[in-house]
């Protein structure tokens, strides 16, 4: 597929942040994520 | 938002310590810079977001697993991941075979994509590295057994001539691992499914 990257790039490079749906994604994993410690062992478990 | 004031290395320890808005805080107050030097790397809004995505998947790992050791240097430390995830993705490409779809052959009407997705591949890593660490926990004859049986896939009768067992107590040795990792998978409501 064809890409130009000429067209106002500059203008682009001003206001470059991450969607909300990749932020709120990030945060709702970091809320899911639970590390169990079990003697000297760690568990990921992602709880929903 | 309630804790511009705090500096990365308080928001990092309150985050540890359970505090969830402390990592919103260090994304809104560092998104744009990190975001803008992955973009600059690769010029796809795409591939930015889920590199943006990756590397903070990474950050939330490795702070709630308390391997982060670089109080104060918050925000050079995830550059450093962004960075090594752009290269791997650099990396990826290279390997990838490219293919051009000129309309009278498209290379999707004989491939499918059978590969778990992100979040399953996720689950999958994850399941894994908690079985080994559980399997390292077993008495050294069980663990023995069950490593030559379910990893290097070996008969009975070859586990019992390679320890110097019968083939009845080898049984015996894999049937009390299986019965103790369920045990201990059971008192600690470990889920080991995807």
């Amino acid at each position: 597929m064809a890409k130009f990257y000429f067209m106002s790039s500059q203008r682009e490079e001003k206001q470059l942040v991450p969607r909300k749906d990749t932020v709120d994604l990030i945060l709702n994993y970091s809320k899911a994520l639970s590390v169990i410690d079990y003697k000297n062992m760690k568990f990921e478990a992602l709880l929903n | 938002m309630k804790d511009c004031t705090l500096s990365d290395a308080v928001l990092v320890n309150n985050y540890i310590k359970g505090d969830e808005t402390a990592l919103s805080t260090l994304i809104e107050r560092h998104k744009q810079r990190i975001y803008s030097f992955i973009y600059s790397k690769v010029f796809d809004r795409d591939v930015s977001e889920d590199i943006f995505q990756d590397t903070f998947i990474k950050v939330i790992r490795t702070l709630k697993l308390g391997k982060y050791n670089e109080e104060g240097k918050f925000l050079p430390w995830v550059m450093r991941i962004a960075h090594n995830l752009v290269i791997d993705h650099f990396r990826k490409g290279n390997r990838m075979p490219k293919f051009e779809d000129n309309g009278e052959f498209s290379i999707f009407s004989i491939i499918s994509d059978g590969d778990l997705n992100a979040e399953k591949r996720l689950i999958k890593d994850q399941v894994e590295e908690d079985l080994r660490n559980l399997i390292h926990e077993l008495p050294e004859d069980q663990k023995e057994v069950l490593v030559m049986r379910m990893y290097r896939d070996m008969s009975f009768k070859e586990i019992s001539d390679k320890t110097g067992v019968s083939i009845n107590t080898a049984l015996g040795r894999m049937r009390y691992a299986l019965i103790n990792l369920r045990k201990v998978i059971d008192k600690n409501n470990i889920v080991l499914t995807n």
